[in-house]
C-alpha cells in the first residue's frame, strides 16, 4: 500500500535538512568525488603508507582469543561498563604508580570513545557542579561545543592558537584563563591538542596548573592521542599525570579510536579523580543515572579488545611498538612534506608543520586555498585548513606540495 | 622526570594548594541503585547455591545459562580477522538498517522502497528511545509524550532527560491482570489532538499484556481521528509469539491506516546481542525529501553524543540479514527461543494450580513476551528474596527467561506459599 495515498501529514515537515558534520563531511565529499588522484586528509583515522586503513595485529590477536573462546557470552555489562578495562584505562593514563589510584579515589567508566566520555562527563557536571560554564581552547574539535552544549553547560573560549606564530598564545591563554571566574570548568587537550597540533611545554603546562589550581579552575581532560603523538604512552600523559600528582581533582576522557585503531567500535573511558574513595563511590552512581536513560550500558565488543591487550604483558608489549610505528610514521611524513615544501620554494615559514605534534597540521592556509586545492587537485581537508598527516604517504606528498604551492600563490 | 615523581606529588600538596582541601563533590549524594539492573547485582552477591535470578529480562536457556546465538557465533567467525574497524557513517550501518527496516515495516514495503523512511542505527532500544526523544524536544518543543501505566522504568528517565514533559495513560488492568481497554481508550480520546505516544508494539514490558488485533485496529482509528503521533518501541519482535511478522501487527496496522510512525528496534533480545547495543531508530516522513532532512538531524544529535555508533553488532546483524541461510538460521532460533518461554508459562501455571492455589494464574499464559506481571505485591516479593533467594524486580515482575524446568517447581512452591493466603 501506498503510503502517500491517505495519510496525516507529518508533525515534522517543518524539519530543514541539516548541514554537514564539518568534520565527517568532508569524508563524505571525498567519497563522491570520481578523481583517481583524490585525496583525504580530512578526518583523522590513520592510515599506512599504502593509504590503507590498519588494524593492529594486536588487535587481530585479540580478537581471535575472544572469538575462540566458547565461554564468551553476549550478556549486557554494568552500566559503568567492563570493570577490568575500567581498572585498567585508569592505570593507563594515570600510572600504574598513581597515588589516586591506590587511594581508590578514581572513579573510571567506560563510555563511548571520546565523545561518550565528554557527554557524560558534561552532563555529571551540569547537574552536580556548582559552576556551569566550560573554557575551551580556541580553536577546538569542531564537536567539542556541541558536546559541551547539549550536555547542559555553557560554552566560553580561551586563547589558544596564535595564527602568527602558528604556535601556542601562551600570553593570551594566561590571561584568558586568569580572569574566569573561580571554580569554571577548563577543557584541557592532553596531548596532541586537535586541530593545530600546538602542545604547552612541560613548563608551561606547570604554569597553567599553578594558576588553575589557585583559581579552583577544574581541569577536564581529553585524551584522545596517547601514545600516538609521541610515541610514548607515559610521555603523552605527563600533562595530565602532573595535576592529578597535586592531590586535586579532575575529569579526564580517554579514546582508544586512534591509539588502538579502535575507531569504530567506539571504546573510551570518563576518569574523576576525587578527593577521597568515599566520594569517587557517590559520584559512580550518579555517573549511571547519566548513562542508563542515554543508552543503558556500552557496548562490550571493543572495550573486550583493549582489555584483552592492556592484561596480557606480551600483547601490551607488542601493542606499544606498533603505537610507536604509527606514531614515527606521522613524524617522517612531517618531514617528508616539510623538505618538499622547502625544495619547491613555496613561500612563506613552514617549519610548524615539523613543531606541531599528532595527527594534524594546522597548515595556516586559509577557506579560501583549502576550497582551491579541493576544486583543483582534489585534496580534501577541513575549511580551517587543518590536514590529517596520517593520511598522507611518501607517494602523494609530492602532489600535496604541488597542490599548497600553488594555493599559496595564487589564492588570497 | 621529576614530575612524574610520588614525592614531587606530596611536595607540590603539601606546598601550593592546601586551600584545596575540599572535594568538588562533597554534596553529590549517593544515587538509588537501577531498580532492575540493581536486582542482577543483588543476586550475584548472593552466595545461596539454590538461588533464582528471575530480574532482568536476558534470556537463558533450560540450564539457566545465557546464550549466544548459531547464527551469531557463524557471523563473527566470519567477521574476526577480516574487516578494518574504521568509523561507521553518524547514521549507522547502511547495510544494517536497510535489513532492520524490512522486519519492522516488511520485506517489501513501499515505503522503504520509496525511500519515505528516516532511520540511523542506535545504540539498542534505549538509544533509539533517547534518540527520538531528543529529536522530539527539538523538533516539536511543545510537544509532551504519553507513557503507558506501568511501562519499562527507564522509559520515563530518558524522556525525563530529553527534557519532554511526561503523561500517563491508563493501559494494565490490576483486577484482570490484563488490559484496561476501556480506560485506554478514554485517555487516548481526551487527550489534546496531536499528542504523541509511546506504545510497546508487543509482548508489553513488565505486563506482558498486548492489545488484541481488533483492539490494536480500533487504538489506531482513534489515532488518526485525534491525529496522534504513535511511537512503538518494539523490543521483543521474534520473541513474542515466536513469529516477527506476527509481532509487528501492531506496526503494520498504523501503516494500512496511513500513520507515519515512529519506531525503535533492539537486537538486545532476539539476537541476544544484548550487550553489542545494536538498534536502529526510525522515523516515517511524507516524502524522501523529508525523510532526508529528518536523518540529517538525527545524526546531529548522535554527533554529540557519541558521533557514530559501535560498528561490531552492526555487522553481526547485516551478516545474518544478508545471508538467506543465516537469516532462517536465526528465525529458527528465535522461535525456539520464544517456544521455551511459552513452554515456561505452562509449566508455571500448572505448577500452582496443582499446589492447589487459591488465586487464578490464567494471566501467566494469557500474558506474552519474556515478561509475566504475576501480581505479586512488593512485600510479597522481598520475602520471596529473602526467604527463597528469588530475585525479581519488586512490582512482581518475572523474567519468565529465567524459569527453567529445573527451577519451576521451587518458584511455583515459593510462590505459593507468600501468596496463598493472599
Amino acid at each position: 500500500m501506498s503510503a502517500s495515498s491517505d495519510h496525516a501529514n507529518s508533525v515534522f515537515a517543518s524539519v530543514v535538512q541539516a548541514p554537514e558534520d564539518p568534520i565527517l563531511g568532508v569524508t563524505v565529499a571525498y567519497n563522491k568525488d570520481p578523481s583517481p588522484d583524490k585525496l583525504n586528509l580530512g578526518v583523522g583515522a590513520y592510515r599506512t603508507e599504502e593509504g590503507k586503513p590498519l588494524v593492529l595485529k594486536v588487535v587481530r590477536k585479540a580478537e581471535q582469543l575472544l572469538v575462540n573462546d566458547p565461554s564468551r557470552v553476549k550478556e549486557y555489562l554494568p552500566i559503568t561498563g567492563l570493570a577490568d578495562f575500567n581498572k585498567l584505562s585508569a592505570k593507563l593514563i594515570f600510572g600504574a604508580d598513581s597515588l589516586a589510584i591506590q587511594e581508590n579515589r578514581v572513579t573510571t567508566v567506560q563510555c563511548l570513545s571520546g565523545t561518550g566520555s565528554l557527554r557524560v562527563g558534561a552532563e555529571f557536571l551540569a547537574r552536580h557542579y556548582h559552576q556551569r560554564t566550560i573554557y575551551i581552547p580556541q580553536p577546538t574539535w569542531g564537536n567539542h561545543p556541541k558536546v559541551f552544549t547539549l550536555a547542559g553547560l555553557s560554552v566560553k573560549t580561551y586563547r589558544y592558537y596564535s595564527p602568527n606564530t602558528r604556535g601556542l598564545d601562551f600570553q593570551g591563554l594566561l590571561e584568558d584563563l586568569g580572569s574566569a571566574p573561580a571554580g569554571a570548568i577548563v577543557l584541557l587537550h592532553a596531548c596532541a591538542h586537535n586541530p593545530t597540533g600546538v602542545d604547552p611545554t612541560s613548563d608551561q603546562w606547570e604554569q597553567i596548573r599553578q594558576l588553575m589550581r589557585s583559581k579552583g579552575l577544574l581541569p577536564f581532560f581529553d585524551s584522545a592521542y596517547q601514545g600516538f603523538a609521541s610515541g610514548s604512552l607515559d610521555a603523552d600523559a605527563a600533562s595530565v599525570r602532573m595535576f592529578v600528582a597535586d592531590g586535586g581533582e579532575c575529569l579526564a576522557a580517554q579514546s582508544y579510536a586512534k591509539n588502538m585503531g579502535l575507531y569504530g567500535e567506539r571504546v573510551g573511558a570518563l576518569s574523576i579523580i576525587c578527593k577521597t574513595a568515599e566520594v569517587a563511590s557517590r559520584v559512580e552512581s550518579q555517573l549511571k543515572l547519566v548513562i542508563r536513560p542515554m543508552y543503558s550500558n556500552p557496548p562490550i565488543h571493543g572495550a573486550s579488545i583493549v582489555a584483552t591487550v592492556l592484561k596480557d604483558r606480551d600483547l601490551y608489549n607488542e601493542w606499544t611498538v606498533e603505537l610507536k610505528a604509527m606514531a614515527d610514521r606521522i613524524i617522517s611524513m612531517r618531514k617528508q612534506l616539510f623538505d618538499a615544501l622547502q625544495a619547491r620554494g613555496t613561500p612563506g615559514d613552514w617549519s610548524h608543520i615539523l613543531k606541531q605534534i599528532g595527527m594534524f597540521t594546522f597548515t595556516g592556509l586559509n577557506a579560501n586555498q583549502v576550497a582551491f586545492m579541493t576544486k583543483e587537485y582534489h585534496i580534501y581537508m577541513t575549511s580551517d585548513g587543518r590536514i590529517s598527516m596520517a593520511g598522507l604517504s611518501s607517494r602523494t606528498v609530492p602532489n600535496l606540495t604541488e597542490a599548497i604551492h600553488a594555493a599559496v600563490s595564487s589564492v588570497a | 622526570m621529576l614530575l612524574r615523581n610520588g614525592c614531587a606529588g606530596r611536595i607540590l600538596k603539601s606546598g601550593l594548594f592546601r586551600s584545596m582541601s575540599t572535594s568538588w563533590w562533597k554534596h553529590v549524594e549517593p544515587a538509588p541503585k537501577d531498580p532492575i539492573l540493581g536486582v542482577t547485582e543483588a543476586f550475584l552477591a548472593d552466595p545461596s547455591p539454590d538461588k533464582v535470578n528471575v530480574g532482568v529480562g536476558a534470556y537463558r536457556d533450560d540450564n539457566g545459562k545465557p546464550v549466544v546465538l548459531e547464527c551469531v557465533r557463524e557471523a563473527e567467525r566470519r567477521i574476526a580477522g577480516n574487516l578494518n574497524m574504521e568509523y561507521l557513517p553518524m547514521g549507522g550501518s547502511i547495510k544494517m538498517i536497510e535489513e532492520t527496516l524490512k522486519l519492522a515495516y516488511g520485506e517489501n514495503s513501499d515505503l522503504i522502497k520509496e525511500k519515505h523512511i528516516a532511520a540511523v542505527q542506535a545504540l539498542s532500544g534505549t538509544g533509539a528511545c533517547r534518540l527520538f526523544a531528543d529529536f522530539q524536544k527539538r523538533f516539536s518543543p511543545d510537544s509532551q509524550i504519553y507513557i503507558p501505566v506501568p511501562t519499562w522504568a527507564n522509559h520515563h528517565n530518558l524522556w525525563r532527560d530529553a527534557h519532554v514533559p511526561q503523561n500517563t495513560f491508563h493501559y494494565y488492568h490490576p483486577e484482570s491482570r490484563g488490559l484496561d481497554f476501556a480506560s485506554m481508550m478514554e485517555d487516548i480520546k481526551n487527550a489534546p489532538n496531536g499528542s504523541f505516544f509511546l506504545l510497546h508494539a508487543c509482548a508489553h514490558n513488565p505486563t506482558g499484556v498486548d492489545p488484541t488485533e481488533e483492539q490494536w485496529r480500533e487504538i489506531s482509528h482513534q489515532f488518526k481521528v485525534k491525529g496522534h503521533f504513535a511511537f512503538f518501541d518494539m523490543a521483543y519482535q521474534g520473541f513474542a509469539s515466536g513469529d516477527p511478522e506476527r509481532d509487528a501487527k501492531s506496526i503494520r496496522i498504523f501503516l494500512e491506516d496511513g500513520h507515519l510512525i515512529g519506531c525503535a528496534q533492539s537486537y538486545a533480545k532476539n539476537m541476544g546481542l544484548y550487550g553489542q547495543r545494536v538498534g536502529c531508530l526510525s522515523v516515517i516522513c511524507e516524502d524522501e525529501k523529508q525523510a532526508v532532512a529528518v536523518k540529517s538531524q538525527l545524526q546531529q544529535l548522535a554527533r554529540p553524543m557519541y558521533s557514530n555508533p559501535p560498528v561490531h553488532g552492526a555487522l553481526v546483524v547485516s551478516t545474518i540479514l544478508g545471508d538467506p541461510e543465516l537469516k532462517k538460521l536465526w528465525l529458527t532460533e528465535v522461535k525456539g527461543m520464544a517456544d521455551r518461554i511459552i513452554g515456561m508459562r505452562s509449566a508455571l501455571r500448572e505448577n500452582l494450580e496443582k499446589l492447589g492455589s487459591p488465586l487464578s494464574w490464567e494471566h501467566i499464559t494469557k500474558q506474552i513476551g519474556m515478561f509475566c506481571y504475576s501480581g505479586m505485591t512488593p512485600e510479597q516479593v522481598d520475602r520471596l528474596t529473602n526467604e527463597y533467594h528469588i530475585y525479581m524486580t519488586r512490582n512482581g515482575r518475572i523474567s519468565m527467561a529465567g524459569v527453567t524446568t529445573g527451577n519451576v517447581g521451587f518458584l511455583a512452591n515459593a510462590i505459593h506459599e507468600v501468596t496463598k493466603s493472599a
